[in-house]
């Protein structure tokens, strides 16, 4: 029973994962950068859904409203949340990604890092570096078996939304026509531009995605761990970078699978091996997957011709 | 003829790299005896020169080897917390103080090297954004590692323990009543006796600089150079890709590990954790900024933005969000395509430089 619990808990840190790194995995698909700003990107949607939870439940609401108030108080918040991260990507992308569309990789990363840092000391000067306790999204839990196995709503609501994320993501991919011109820009962007895709409006359109995807992921994971900080987003952002890694960068279900898996393997490295080494066990087994699979295990390994 | 010409030429550049670091030392040296340099800056003179070590170094597996290396900062911490132990338990049997602080930065430097070893075998084998998230992994494994290590000095001998569990402390050493500790887990080194000097930092900037632009200069450099360029047309003359590539990669980790020495021995009190993913990050910045393969540029970019955050002390809270604006600003500046075509008008081109930053 006690593993089972270890075993829910890692899937449902690992859909939050997932959800982070679908994220990383469409923006690398179609623009080849690692956008290191998107764990910051969390941080702000973990933000403003704390501001827009406080704001709505002191004014509007009040300490004796009812159920449905608050439900929706919360749902406002998630959504205000969306909208913030959406803009923000589209005006990141805008400011600091498109001038250098043509740039070396190296140049891009940089200036990703850049804007990580700007983010992180504009959050600490707009919010302070003090802590805020988040309220989860949901409270309370599921008891099974007479109250030995305890499952909490948030992990529910975190893994049901991975995989509607997920499922609706690789929909949209393949049906779509903007999903499609996202897929034709990540093969080959000239011959995409020739076929009168609007490659910039393509790329603009993946950030816009990959931040809302962000903003659900900061509230989600801001349920979990309710610390909120401005430095808050980069560690699971690296972690969920990695995980997009691990299942094949670019690919969809690559990400939702690296995601659970990570979560699975940090929950129980913490529970059965060493609390303090778990990142250290979670990155070796990163390690180990990619020296059998050199591009992950879903992703699609391209020989080089000469 | 024109091959001795042109070697000509490369030694010249690199006399003129030496003499350069050699004036800016003696003039940073007499400003420091005359009082001009304010205190926190003189505090910053020894980490300058760490960080300018570590900027080279990074410079020749990002810029020369053309691997992207997301976990300098892991081989950086190996050397300075071996270099720790070495200083320390040497006290007694090297009173010289600078001596000892040598045989530290070799120490450093050897066991940096060890463990560069370690993660290039596996490492080099994978490409691109693969190598540099797994680079990134061993970083941050490297990291966790360290901040389980107990380690004691006393009469017997050095005293090691692995705190895998998190429930061991120094009095599981086992050491008798002349024991220290010397790095305690989580809370790293404490009560080291600092004994960097400006004047080590300047000489491992010299020794750095001597090594690289000789390798640079060498047949194996421009091996490890063809290999950057085109791997699969360096393999099809004959270059042994594995062999080169591990030299570079063990070379720069090992000079991040005499750096991360004289680092470690500068603080009394010094946690693993200073050596996360950020400052990895930070090096990077440093050789890209300075340009890739440009040794010159690492040098002067690692200085001037190691002493911007202190010069930008008067917008107090502001001064690392000025830090990322300067830092994008400056990116999209260096690559704006008419900004460098009215750069390319005024000043002409200079051919034949190292890489031409245009690569990777």
């Amino acid at each position: 029973m006690e593993f089972l619990s270890y075993l829910i808990s890692g899937i449902s840190l690992g859909s939050v994962y997932a959800i982070i790194a679908l994220g990383y995995t469409m923006v690398y698909g179609i623009a080849k950068m690692l956008n290191f700003a998107h764990g910051d990107v969390i941080m702000v949607g973990g933000y403003v859904s704390f501001y827009a939870t406080s704001a709505l439940s002191s004014s509007l609401l009040g300490p004796d409203a009812s159920m449905g108030a608050v439900a929706a108080g919360k749902i406002i918040s998630i959504l205000l949340a969306v909208l913030v991260c959406t803009v923000l990507g589209i005006i990141i992308e805008r400011l600091a990604y498109k001038p250098l569309r043509s740039a070396t990789s190296l140049a891009v990363l940089i200036t990703a890092i850049g804007v990580s840092y700007f983010l992180q000391n504009a959050a600490q000067l707009l919010f302070g570096t003090a802590p805020k306790s988040f309220t989860p999204v949901v409270q309370n839990q599921l008891s099974l078996f007479g109250g030995q196995l305890n499952i909490s709503y948030v992990s529910l609501l975190t893994v049901i939304a991975c995989i509607i994320i997920m499922l609706a993501l690789t929909a949209f991919t393949s049906k779509s026509k903007l999903g499609k011109a996202m897929r034709a820009c990540s093969e080959d962007k000239g011959a995409a531009q020739l076929m009168g895709i609007n490659v910039n409006r393509t790329i603009s359109m993946t950030f816009a995605i990959g931040s809302a995807l962000a903003a659900v992921a900061g509230v989600l994971l801001c349920s979990f761990s309710p610390t909120l900080m401005p430095t808050t987003g980069s560690m699971p952002g690296i972690k969920a970078f990695t995980a997009a890694v691990f299942g094949g960068i670019g690919s969809i279900p690559g990400a939702f699978l690296g995601g659970i898996l990570l979560g699975i393997i940090e929950s129980m490295a913490k529970a059965y091996i060493s609390t303090q080494l778990a990142n250290a066990i979670v990155f070796a087994v990163l390690i180990v997957v990619l020296l059998v699979r050199p591009a992950g295990l879903l992703g699609k390994y391209v020989p080089e011709k000469v | 003829m024109k091959r001795l010409g042109t070697m000509k030429k490369a030694s010249k550049a690199n006399f003129a790299t030496y003499l350069g670091v050699i004036i800016a030392f003696v003039v940073v040296s007499l400003l420091k005896s005359g009082g001009v340099l304010s205190s926190s800056l003189s505090g910053l003179l020894i980490p300058v020169c760490c960080y300018v070590v570590m900027a080279l170094s990074l410079n020749l597996t990002v810029g020369v080897l053309g691997e992207l290396s997301l976990g300098h900062a892991g081989f950086m911490s190996v050397g300075a917390f071996s270099g720790i132990v070495a200083a320390m338990s040497l006290q007694e049997a090297i009173p010289f103080a600078p001596l000892r602080l040598a045989v530290a930065m070799v120490v450093g430097a050897l066991f940096a090297a060890v463990a560069g070893v370690i993660v290039g075998v596996p490492v080099l084998r994978l490409r691109g954004d693969y190598l540099a998230i797994v680079t990134l992994a061993f970083g941050e494994i490297i990291k966790d590692l360290l901040t389980c290590l107990l380690v004691g000095y006393d009469s017997n001998g050095l005293h090691i323990l692995f705190n895998a569990s998190g429930t061991l402390t120094v009095a599981d050493l086992g050491m008798d009543e002349t024991g220290v500790a010397i790095i305690k887990g989580a809370q790293g080194a404490t009560g080291t006796v600092t004994i960097a000097t400006f004047a080590a930092g300047f000489v491992l900037i010299l020794v750095t600089l001597f090594i690289i632009l000789n390798l640079v200069n060498s047949r194996s450099g421009r091996a490890v150079m063809a290999i950057r360029d085109n791997r699969i047309a360096a393999e099809s003359v004959g270059i042994n890709i594995t062999k080169y590539k591990l030299m570079a990669f063990v070379l720069s980790a090992a000079l991040a590990g005499a750096a991360g020495a004289l680092y470690g021995l500068n603080y009394s009190n010094l946690a693993a954790s200073k050596f996360n993913f950020n400052t990895s990050i930070l090096v990077l910045v440093f050789v890209v900024l300075g340009g890739l393969g440009n040794m010159w540029g690492s040098i002067i970019a690692a200085v001037v933005l190691t002493i911007l955050p202190e010069a930008l002390r008067e917008f107090a809270d502001y001064r690392m969000l000025v830090y990322a604006i300067v830092l994008i600003l400056v990116m999209l500046a260096t690559n704006n395509d008419q900004l460098k075509n009215l750069l390319k008008k005024i000043i002409p081109v200079r051919k034949g430089g190292l890489g031409d930053g245009e690569r990777v």
